[in-house]
């Protein structure tokens, strides 16, 4: 995979900051996302990886600094499942179309919209699904549903907030593969996660984010000892195991029944 | 079939069960944008404010009562929306001091000046004597302003219900379409204040929703089921208000109430788990917002 984006610019963050309530949660940032990109923004909990999420999207204003975006650019946004409301009554078909504006006078699917929504659960592998409840969905096919609503709207650039958090091993491999396909079909993709070892060691580019950024490379550039510990505040080790980088903590002192730890 | 017609003899029956069924149609379709946006207290308060107005506009204008009335309405809903957007004050409590303020200056101004319009029990439990056809074309206008700003955003409405931050970025103004939704609820509160009564209109607002959630997964279902078992109270609560001779809003709720017990102790469990939880949605979207 190559993803550190060389061709043309899509957004732009320059010196941003952002807040929420007067409380500054993001300082002097700048961002670029290319046409070929392939990020992961990685930072401990409250570091503002979701901000700068919130930046791309533009649905939060900085409070300085500019934000730039292709003109007609499409962005689509994959959110975190543990955000969305299970108990909504709708189903996988209902969730993916409503992503596509209609147009109509009529409120239902015309046969295009069916074909065009069927075809891309199909290429997700849920194609079986589309009358089932959203609750109804394992959490890997609960992202793959999200994912077919962002890709029904044909998206030159796909955010997502968390693609692997709460999913097992196979499930995000699964996710990890699917997103790579992605990129090659030509989708520059950005995605936060605190997954070092799972997720963002094999992303081609990585962002390391504690209230600015603090590391931007690939990941044998920025997964290093003092980059970690610049981004989430403590000591860690790095190992390599069949060229991939690999976190470990620290020394960990193993605990020991009764004793002190 | 004789118990079933003989009502129909009366011309104020035939108004009355027009405007009764049409108005359950009207705030069972409404109401399920209403329980799942976690706006049910907002449908309560509003009939509150609208009473307020009503009240005013008797004294100053009584023959524009009705414009007067729904123009307070929805000043009242986007007050609401404004402060709580722009303030650190919850939308409970928003609606909390704007509208119930409104209905004190309501009641206030109806012991003070009494009325020249509907009475004021009226005005509270509803009536199906004196329907006038001016308000039926009301009411027949509302349907129709809120079937089609329905069925022509039907997926804008969709979509910034269900996930409003990820409706905006996929270009649904949701700021603009909430507000749609609050005009159109403060007119169709107004429209069936009369028949429903300004106490009981929430509670229409809110039982063929989660009785129609109940029932089903599918949000098309969920509409259709809803303003068709909103039309069922209207048509059974009217018959039920003649036969009883109790004001009509009370028996249309208590109908209501009634499928609401049948359709639970029916679907059981299943039931109990598609309705649990549906006015935590806003509360998920505003936990949504990490940092």
């Amino acid at each position: 995979m190559t993803g550190t984006g060389v061709g043309p610019e899509l957004i732009r963050l320059d010196r941003v900051n952002a807040s929420y309530d007067h409380h500054l949660v993001l300082e002097d940032v700048s961002f670029h996302v290319h046409e070929d990109q392939f990020t992961g923004i990685v930072g401990p909990s409250g570091a503002g990886k979701t901000t700068l999420l919130r930046l791309l999207l533009q649905t939060l204003a900085p409070v300085a600094g500019t934000v730039w975006r292709a003109p007609d650019l499409r962005v689509a946004y994959v959110p975190q499942l543990e955000t969305v409301s299970w108990n909504f009554p709708i189903t996988v078909f209902e969730c993916v179309l409503m992503s596509r504006k209609s147009g109509r006078l009529r409120p239902w699917a015309s046969a295009s919209e069916k074909a065009s929504v069927s075809a891309v659960l199909d290429r997700l592998g849920i194609g079986n699904l589309g009358e089932r409840h959203i609750r109804e969905l394992s959490g890997g096919q609960q992202q793959r549903m999200f994912l077919a609503r962002a890709l029904l709207r044909q998206p030159q650039v796909l955010l997502l907030d968390e693609p692997t958090s709460g999913v097992d091993i196979s499930t995000r491999h699964d996710i990890l593969h699917l997103l790579a396909d992605l990129h090659e079909d030509g989708v520059a993709i950005v995605l936060t996660t605190h997954d070092l070892n799972g997720m963002a060691t094999h992303l081609p580019h990585l962002v390391c984010v504690n209230h600015r950024i603090v590391g931007d490379g690939t990941p044998s550039e920025v997964m290093t000892p003092e980059v970690l510990e610049r981004t989430f505040g403590a000591r860690m080790d790095v190992l390599e195991h069949l060229g991939v980088r690999l976190v470990v903590d620290e020394a960990p002192t193993p605990f020991t029944p009764g004793g002190k730890i | 079939m004789e118990t079933l017609l003989e009502p129909l003899s009366y011309a104020f029956f035939q108004k009355g069960l027009i405007v009764a069924s049409l108005s359950g149609a009207l705030l069972g379709l409404i109401g399920v944008y209403i329980v799942l946006r976690g706006m049910s207290y907002i449908g309560h308060g509003l009939s509150h404010s609208i009473f307020g107005g009503f009240a005013a506009m008797q004294l100053f204008a009584a023959q524009f009562y009705a414009i007067g009335a729904g123009l307070w309405g929805i000043a009242s809903a986007l007050a609401i929306t404004t402060v709580t957007k722009r303030s650190r004050v919850g939308a409970d409590a928003a609606i909390g001091v704007i509208t119930i303020a409104s209905f004190a200056l309501g009641v206030a101004l109806f012991a003070k000046f009494g009325t020249s319009g509907p009475s004021f029990e009226n005005a509270l439990f509803g009536s199906i004597l004196g329907i006038s056809t001016g308000q039926i074309v009301g009411l027949v206008a509302v349907s129709i302003l809120t079937t089609a700003f329905i069925t022509l955003r039907y997926r804008a409405l969709l979509f910034s219900t269900f996930d409003p931050d990820v409706a905006a970025v996929s270009g649904v103004n949701v700021g603009r379409i909430e507000a749609a939704l609050m005009v159109v609820l403060s007119l169709a509160i107004l429209a069936t204040l009369t028949v429903i009564g300004v106490t009981l209109v929430a509670a229409m607002l809110v039982i063929p929703a989660v009785i129609a959630r109940m029932l089903t997964d599918s949000f098309g279902r969920m509409l259709a089921y809803s303003t068709l078992i909103g039309t069922l109270c209207g048509l059974v609560g009217m018959y039920a208000s003649y036969y009883a001779d109790v004001p009509s809003g009370t028996m249309i709720v208590l109908v209501g109430a009634a499928l609401f017990i049948v359709v639970l102790a029916s679907t059981g469990g299943r039931g109990l788990r598609r309705s649990a939880g549906l006015d935590s949605h806003s509360e998920v979207l505003v936990a949504g917002k990490a940092i």
